[in-house]
């Protein structure tokens, strides 16, 4: 064992030390010392104070998947409803709560905390870390999502749900046309869950560009991060934008204001407006990640790095850039000038480009590398299949003329779902069996695996690929039923029996996890043969995850001996101690040099009780408790001035005595 | 496997294809409309082409072989830029001709190159189409509902307006859709080469009747078009005759707060104009067809037949029924 | 075998440490999204005003007097929360707990003649579209400068208390940043909702 000798300090070494460097091998003094400083007290306390990223990542990805769940079950009474012409198992009134619903679900409760799920998991991995920049902000981003999901079913059982769609137009949602409860429940809780994604962001902003292990400059990212990065820059930019809708729209319904209110002067189209700067940058928040998670685990079975990290990097920026100026092809038939309208179609289908990228770097990657066909690499392959699919019938409906045909029908319900399903849960699946065995230790069946693919992805095909024609032959979205005559009776049947044949892909899937939780093979480090830093760390990963923080010198950490490439070599076991308390390191932003020794906090119960107490004040809005809103509202600003309290000195948690090494000599 | 599926399914579904009312992919007529559908074929024809290339570039480098190696050797990072730019470099070009070609298409379709002869306010309500043939006389100028007639081979201005909620103007045949919103008047043009009728439907979520809103455009000779409009403009005629009768007062004590009819003293607003109710072709925004006795089923079951509308299910008495009825085959 | 990466070992500052706080960064993130919010909230103002028909503003032209001195007065206030955060840097305790003071005093006075301002209008947020941007707009920036009062609160009794020094002032300039944020952005709405109508 080495431990270090630099013992220079600094007379104040309280606030400026050199610090230690060496190795902390398992079962050492130091490695023993660091799991007592990092781990979390079991039982309910740790349940309910933890701030370890891993369990805030692993609740993210359970419970966006029980949303999934939700949504679609929801979708699958939907095709049961359109199975045949003219059936009436629900109420219009009963299938427009539940297409609003399956929306909602899909898009905010789903899509995006999944990604964030893995990004919290792997992110401090990923990057060398021992946590995120802000672990209890982390945290409350967590409880606030929860709580803003339950939230937003609170109607549900009431038969009262959101009804107006999930992108909500006015004046429909508005007071006159929607009088109960329904559309503030929406309202408010969108509110919520913008915290929640606002206050993720930043952390995920933050980490990157303050967390990063020594040596691992800008270049050096994995694209999931490049992805998640992105997506969380957009997210601070352009949630104001539909909170401030959902607000101004629940202040029009509560307090009578006029934003909205056509009789006294308000438009209808600054909803459009706002909706959209929002929506369309939200589009591509939910499927750059995933797409990162494709450019950082395909090169793992394909043997080789992936082709044109730069390039891919640099569209991935693109890509958001871009997203930016095209929210008015959501309101092509709005009634716009044609000059605005050439302007924005142009812009959507050079918002291709980046794409095209992508997709290059990833067919070359296969067929330069030697692909393992594992059920993970099936999952990516039928993902480039399907983006190709759903980004050319998006360059069809950014031709104007012929979105004005295809908007608001079938068609655009085939080309999100080909987009959402097939760039958004296709990567998520995929992702959970690479990087199960690092959540768990354990690996997953390959058997059920393969079949869960095979079924999944021939399902999604007949149950998505016929809603094409469905638009083709003019169905409009969102009708709950239709005749006969319209000539749509096969189309949907075929798009019926596909939904039911995907959901029971879903359910191998399913099945499979909870099989290979409990007699899955072992799985050991790297598994995979992976080339990143996550899979230097023992699966699962012990809570401090790096027993030294490693020094990087390539973008393949594990792969640097078989590369051959005439650089420095990353030290792995070697590394930064920083054992004096909850420590990790600090690097500067692009080179990511060490500049500082951060001092993180460790656990809390304020992040819990702050996202109730602010969850509960939404709760006395919704319910015009006043008096209750006004308590909840002083509560959670106690709790925060509870949490920002600084501490007399910087002293921490340290390890007991017991394993205290600071008197022993080398 | 997948693939062989598609085909059977896609026979199936061409041939029901032909009878769709809505299939503006395959059956545009008029200027407005055409256009679009080519560049909907060119779109689709190169969407399945590049599926069909890339997936075969995916298979390729999938299975291609290979030389049997050290499973642990790791390819170089360097190669394969090429794959990027080339690919990259192909698709610009093309999104490039694209871009040009839409928008010469949307240039052709935004504007109609005579000026129209026609001018037609439709307003949305929930859940149906109020029509006004415009006229610089105030006389000949009147109103009707779900059902729109337009001379063959005349460009028609549409102004759109909607007295409610959002709601989109679709007729797929003969253009694209625009939205109806309340506080704006928007515009669209529609021009029929060949006589038929043309199913519209709106396509903004609406509500509960959302399902159950569409309209029909009838496009017919100039002479028969000159007729129905003429015989459109005059007030209910034979309604004077049945002033007495027991149908007519049940119509204005049931009816007339919501409906119109025009020469007698039901004025509603809230509901289609009936006053030449038999001369169209469908009830109800396009619900059911327009018979008697569908008529009847209409006024007893609305609520059935059209859940969430603003129209009550009427319960009457047999003999209300058949006064009802008897007024109402008046209205033609 | 080629050679491992390795950083000069030297010594680092330990924790929060100014502006290599985690901290520092977490406050821009954060400026930058409510900066996004209020760009959201001018461009609604804009957007309405440019297409309605009604009298704008319904009472004619604002009177600039007293907004323009309460701008003077919130401006003030960020100098000496300036003053504050260097007082703190320059081992000038008093000087720091002395500008926070007045800093937060100056940062009631808007408050109060904001409210006196509210309470002037003939209008009020149902009256009419302008009434509602208006005080949708002026609540949320009043909202603001409750939230940076009494974060500057929290500073002055923490400073106070002696939580802060040479070494350790993270937290006062964070804080600070988020005051000056609250106070720069006002001149963006001040310009839109007192000089635009004269323009």
């Amino acid at each position: 064992m080495t431990f270090s000798d630099t013992k220079q300090n600094h007379p104040d070494s309280h606030l400026e030390r050199v610090p230690d460097f060496g190795c902390a091998p398992v079962g050492s003094d130091a490695e023993v010392r660091l799991a007592e400083i990092w781990e979390t007290t079991p039982g309910w306390r740790g349940w309910f104070s933890t701030v370890d990223h891993k369990t805030i990542g692993l609740r993210y990805l359970v419970t966006a998947f029980i949303f999934l769940l939700i949504g679609g079950i929801e979708a699958l009474i939907m095709r049961a409803q359109l199975a045949l012409p003219e059936q009436s198992l629900l109420t219009p009134e009963q299938y427009n709560q539940l297409f609003t619903m399956h929306g909602v679900t899909m898009i905010f409760l789903y899509a995006l905390p999944i990604l964030s799920g893995f990004s919290n998991y792997l992110w401090p991995l990923l990057l060398g870390s021992r946590d995120m920049a802000f672990p209890r902000l982390n945290a409350l981003s967590y409880w606030i999502f929860l709580f803003a999901g339950i939230f937003m079913y609170a109607s549900f059982p009431l038969g009262q749900a959101p009804n107006a769609g999930w992108f909500n137009y006015v004046p429909f949602s508005g007071p006159i046309y929607n009088t109960g409860p329904n559309i503030d429940v929406f309202a408010l809780g969108m509110v919520l869950l913008g915290i929640s994604t606002t206050v993720g962001s930043i952390n995920f902003i933050v980490s990157l560009f303050r967390m990063r292990a020594p040596g691992m400059t800008i270049n050096k990212v994995p694209i999931l991060v490049w992805g998640t990065l992105t997506a969380s820059v957009a997210n601070l930019i352009a949630i104001p934008a539909v909170s401030l809708a959902f607000f101004l729209l629940w202040l029009d319904r509560q307090v009578g204001t006029q934003f909205f209110d056509v009789a006294n002067g308000g438009k209808p189209l600054l909803w459009q407006h706002l909706f959209w700067m929002f929506g369309h940058p939200w589009v591509y928040a939910i499927v750059l990640p995933a797409m990162g998670i494709v450019s950082d685990a395909l090169p793992t079975f394909c043997r080789r790095p992936l082709v044109g990290y730069t390039a891919v990097a640099l569209a991935t920026m693109a890509t958001m850039l871009l997203g930016f100026q095209v929210w008015i092809h959501h309101m092509f038939a709005t009634g716009l000038p044609t000059v605005a309208l050439s302007i924005f179609g142009a812009a959507s289908m050079i918002i291709s480009i980046p794409s095209a990228v992508a997709v290059f770097a990833w067919i070359a990657t296969i067929w330069l590398g030697k692909p393992v066909f594992k059920t993970a690499f099936l999952f990516f392959a039928g993902f480039i299949f399907l983006f190709v699919v759903g980004g050319l019938s998006g360059v069809m409906t950014a031709a104007v003329s012929l979105d004005l045909q295809l908007n608001e029908t079938y068609f655009i319900v085939a080309h999100l779902h080909y987009v959402l399903l097939g760039i958004n849960v296709f990567p998520v699946i995929g992702g959970i069996y690479y990087w199960f065995p690092k959540f768990t230790g354990r690996m997953m069946s390959e058997t059920l695996g393969k079949w869960s693919f095979w079924v999944m992805f021939i399902g999604f095909n007949i149950g998505f690929f016929p809603m094409h024609i469905a638009g083709l032959l003019g169905m409009p979205r969102r009708i709950y039923t239709y005749s006969s005559r319209m000539g749509w009776d096969s189309v949907n049947m075929i798009t019926s029996i596909g939904s039911f044949i995907f959901a029971i892909g879903i359910l191998i899937f399913l099945a499979n996890i909870l099989i290979s939780l409990k007699r899955g093979a072992l799985a050991g480090s790297n598994p995979w043969d992976a080339a990143t830093l996550e899979w230097s760390t023992p699966s699962p990963p012990p809570a401090y995850n790096f027993a030294v923080i490693p020094v990087i010198a390539s973008r393949h950490p594990l792969w640097e001996d078989r590369l051959n490439e005439n650089s420095k070599r990353s030290s792995l076991t070697q590394g930064y101690l920083l054992m004096e308390g909850h420590e990790t390191l600090g690097t500067s932003p692009i080179d990511a040099e060490p500049v500082t020794i951060l001092k993180m906090p460790g656990d809390s119960y304020a992040p819990f009780f702050v996202g109730l107490f602010v969850s509960l004040f939404f709760v006395g809005l919704l319910l015009h408790w006043w008096y209750f809103a006004g308590m909840t509202a002083a509560a959670c600003c106690i709790t925060l001035v509870i949490w920002m309290w600084p501490r007399k000195s910087l002293a921490q948690r340290t390890a007991p005595k017991t394993a205290h090494l600071s008197g022993r000599s080398p | 496997m997948n693939h062989i599926f598609f085909l059977g399914a896609s026979n199936a579904i061409v041939a029901s294809a032909v009878e769709a009312p809505l299939n503006y992919f395959l059956h545009s007529y008029g200027p407005a409309a055409k256009p679009t559908m080519y560049l909907g074929w060119a779109l689709a024809g190169l969407s399945v082409a590049i599926c069909f290339i890339i997936a075969l570039l995916l298979l390729t480098a999938i299975f291609r072989k290979r030389k049997t190696s050290n499973p642990h050797k790791i390819e170089s990072e360097g190669k394969g830029l090429q794959w990027v730019y080339i690919g990259t470099g192909i698709s610009t070009v093309i999104l490039f001709v694209l871009v040009i070609y839409s928008l010469t298409v949307l240039n052709q379709v935004a504007k109609p190159s005579q000026t129209p002869s026609i001018t037609i306010t439709v307003t949305g309500y929930d859940w149906w189409w109020k029509v006004e043939y415009e006229h610089d006389d105030p006389a000949k100028r009147f109103i009707t509902a779900n059902e729109i007639h337009i001379p063959v081979g005349q460009s028609v201005l549409i102004k759109l307006k909607s007295a409610d909620v959002i709601h989109a103007f679709w007729v797929p045949k003969l253009a694209g859709k625009t939205q109806m919103i309340p506080g704006l008047i928007n515009q669209q043009w529609i021009q029929a080469d060949v006589p038929g009728v043309y199913t519209g439907q709106c396509t903004q979520f609406c509500g509960v009747g959302h399902a159950h809103m569409s309209l029909e455009v009838v496009a017919e000779s100039v002479e028969d078009f000159e007729k129905w409009q003429n015989a459109q403009r005059q007030p209910a005629t034979q309604v004077l005759r049945a002033e007495q009768d027991s149908g007519y007062k049940l119509f204005m004590d049931r009816c007339a707060g919501c409906h119109a009819v025009r020469g007698t003293d039901a004025k509603g607003e809230h509901g289609p104009d009936l006053t030449h109710l038999n001369s169209r072709r469908r009830l109800a925004a396009g619900v059911l067809t327009n018979t008697p006795d569908h008529l009847m089923e209409w006024i007893g079951n609305a609520q059935l037949l059209k859940p969430g509308s603003r129209m009550p299910s009427f319960k009457l008495s047999e003999s209300e029924i058949s006064a009802l009825a008897l007024f109402l085959s008046t209205l033609d | 075998m080629n050679k491992v990466i390795h950083f000069e070992q030297q010594p680092l500052p330990v924790g929060s440490d100014g502006k290599l706080s985690t901290g520092w960064w977490g406050v821009l993130a954060l400026i930058v999204t409510e900066g996004s919010l209020f760009g959201f909230l001018l461009f609604t103002y804009f957007y309405l005003s440019a297409q309605t028909e009604q009298q704008w503003p319904p009472e004619g032209l604002p009177n600039l007097l007293m907004p323009i001195i309460n701008t003077a007065i919130l401006l003030a206030s960020s100098v000496f929360v300036w003053v504050s955060e260097y007082g703190i840097r320059h081992q000038k305790k008093y000087w720091s707990i002395g500008g926070m003071l007045i800093a937060v005093v100056l940062g009631f006075c808007f408050l109060k003649i904001q409210l006196i301002e509210w309470g002037e209008k003939s209008f009020d947020i149902t009256s009419n579209l302008y009434g509602s941007l208006y005080f949708t707009i002026t609540g949320f920036h009043l909202f603001h400068v409750i939230i940076g009062l009494a974060i500057l609160l929290l500073l002055l009794v923490w400073t106070s208390l002696g939580y802060f020094d040479d070494k350790r002032y993270a937290a006062v300039t964070i804080g600070g940043a988020y005051w000056h944020f609250v106070d720069v952005v006002w001149l963006f709405v001040f310009t839109t909702l007192y000089v635009f109508p004269y323009l």
